[in-house]
């Protein structure tokens, strides 16, 4: 049992969640109260990740951040360090993997929330910003929090962009799924058997809590 | 009732990771060596006896040469590249990432291996392979990829030579390097596979299945060079240095790793 590459997941997990939530608060919000050409477009590209092989992904992501590349380049004046390779390129694959399963969930989560309890909270007098934390977020919330178990769970199981793009560094890019990978391949079936299970344990608890949440956000708009 | 859920969430995902971020700084310090897998068991054992006698230690992190080679030139942040094949070596330092022409630290051998059970018998002019192979006996064979991995190159150049690599075409299942080669040949879903000389010997693949050496003039010598990357720090130099000295060579003997005369 790999304990270090599980605390990394979770650490790794722990920063897409703290990145992706106002993220998708904003962008959730957005898409749901707005009305715009090519709205559709935008939809789509943030769904992509949904889609695509993660193996194009890591490729794309190691082509973009990698040593020759600008992105690289200017990461690497700033912060002094490589970007692909480290824990700070895990978490920029993985907010960039994880978009559609935040935004989404929190898209749905503020659609849910009608216009005229909007309205009479402007004509109430609350700013937007007091009309968003007031009123709209806690009915938007079982969206949001699915949207941020989904990326929980998700980012502790990925595993093809992490692969490429990861280098398989313990206590650094190893994490759980590398690990059990690394397990299999060295014949350490045990280990592998029991990092399977724990990864089956939180994705089953994650998968509950989604439900539930839905659930409930059934029951409120029926 | 905003605060609470969002505000919960958001405590413990940051306890999640702030926990552990003394632990993994802790860590970090030491410096990461990119291994051949045909290293796996035996550079495991190397590092751990390095510990014991040093106190330093150093994180390992296996996968194929060929992969390394690339992540490196992408800027990975190893110390040392201990390669399977030494032309990944020379490429790397002509194009100046390493710090010089580095090292041959063992000479490697390939087996044909078959799971016990297997109605393959393992000979090394895989002559009882050919047989069965005409007869349409063999399901899978496995053998590191041929295009990345130096062993699984090697695999090709052995299959060529005894003249059955078109015909193993079909029934062939390639690893993404020779560890997980293994896994696929003695996981008792493949009538065998050729497999590192040194995972054969590893306590934890020995007793899964029974091996022949295959003659090393039907392939291209493995010649198996480490280096030391340009950002090398004392680490690494020191653990660099006690691969080379009797005790590492003991281990790496007992693995089927030689040196060649005179080198």
């Amino acid at each position: 049992m790999d304990w270090s590459a599980l605390f990394l997941s979770l650490r790794l997990a722990g920063w897409t969640v703290v990145i992706l939530l106002p993220v998708s608060i904003l962008m959730g919000r957005f898409l749901a109260h707005n009305r715009f050409r090519g709205k559709g477009v935008l939809e789509a590209l943030i769904i992509l990740p949904l889609v695509l092989p993660p193996t194009v992904l890591g490729f794309y992501l190691l082509v973009a951040f990698g040593r020759s590349s600008p992105i690289g380049q200017i990461w690497q004046d700033i912060f002094g360090q490589q970007l692909v390779f480290s824990f700070q390129g895990l978490v920029v694959a993985s907010v960039i993997f994880n978009l559609p399963f935040a935004i989404q969930p929190a898209q749905r989560g503020f659609e849910g929330v009608a216009p005229e309890v909007r309205e009479a909270a402007a004509c109430c007098g609350l700013s937007p910003l007091r009309s968003l934390w007031k009123v709209e977020l806690p009915l938007a919330w079982p969206g949001l929090m699915t949207a941020m178990v989904l990326t929980f769970a998700h980012t502790l199981g990925e595993f093809g962009i992490v692969l490429m793009v990861g280098g398989a560094i313990p206590g650094e890019t190893k994490t759980i799924a590398i690990s059990i990978y690394d397990s299999v391949q060295g014949f350490d079936d045990r280990g592998a058997a029991m990092m399977s299970a724990v990864l089956v344990a939180i994705s089953l608890f994650a998968i509950a809590v989604t439900y539930a949440l839905s659930a409930r956000v059934g029951r409120r708009l029926s | 009732m905003t605060r609470s859920p969002i505000g919960r969430l958001i405590a413990a995902t940051c306890a999640a990771f702030w926990l552990q971020a003394g632990v993994v700084s802790a860590q970090q310090a030491a410096p990461v060596v990119a291994a051949a897998s045909d290293l796996q068991f035996a550079v495991s054992e190397i590092a751990a006896a390095f510990q014991a006698e040093t106190g330093m230690s150093v994180r390992l992190s296996m996968g194929s040469t060929g992969n390394f080679a690339r992540q490196i030139r992408e800027g990975a942040p190893f110390q040392i590249f201990m390669a399977a094949d030494e032309q990944f070596i020379a490429d790397l330092h002509a194009e100046g990432f390493t710090r010089d022409a580095g090292d041959l630290y063992a000479l490697g051998r390939v087996v044909i291996m078959v799971p016990n059970g297997s109605a393959l018998t393992p000979d090394g002019q895989l002559d009882h392979l050919a047989e069965m192979l005409a007869a349409g006996d063999i399901n899978r064979f496995a053998i590191a990829n041929p295009d990345h991995a130096p062993y699984g190159m090697r695999a090709r150049e052995a299959l060529v030579h005894r003249g059955i690599w078109d015909d193993l075409q079909p029934v062939l299942v390639q690893g993404e390097n020779v560890s997980q080669a293994a896994q696929f040949a003695l996981s008792g879903n493949a009538d065998g596979g050729i497999l590192a000389y040194s995972l054969a010997l590893a306590p934890q693949i020995g007793p899964r299945g029974t091996y022949a050496l295959i003659p090393d003039d039907w392939h291209a010598p493995l010649r198996q060079r480490m280096v030391l990357l340009n950002d090398a720090g004392p680490v690494a130099q020191a653990f660099y240095d006690y691969m080379m000295q009797p005790a590492a060579r003991e281990i790496m003997e007992r693995y089927g790793f030689t040196l060649p005369e005179g080198e």
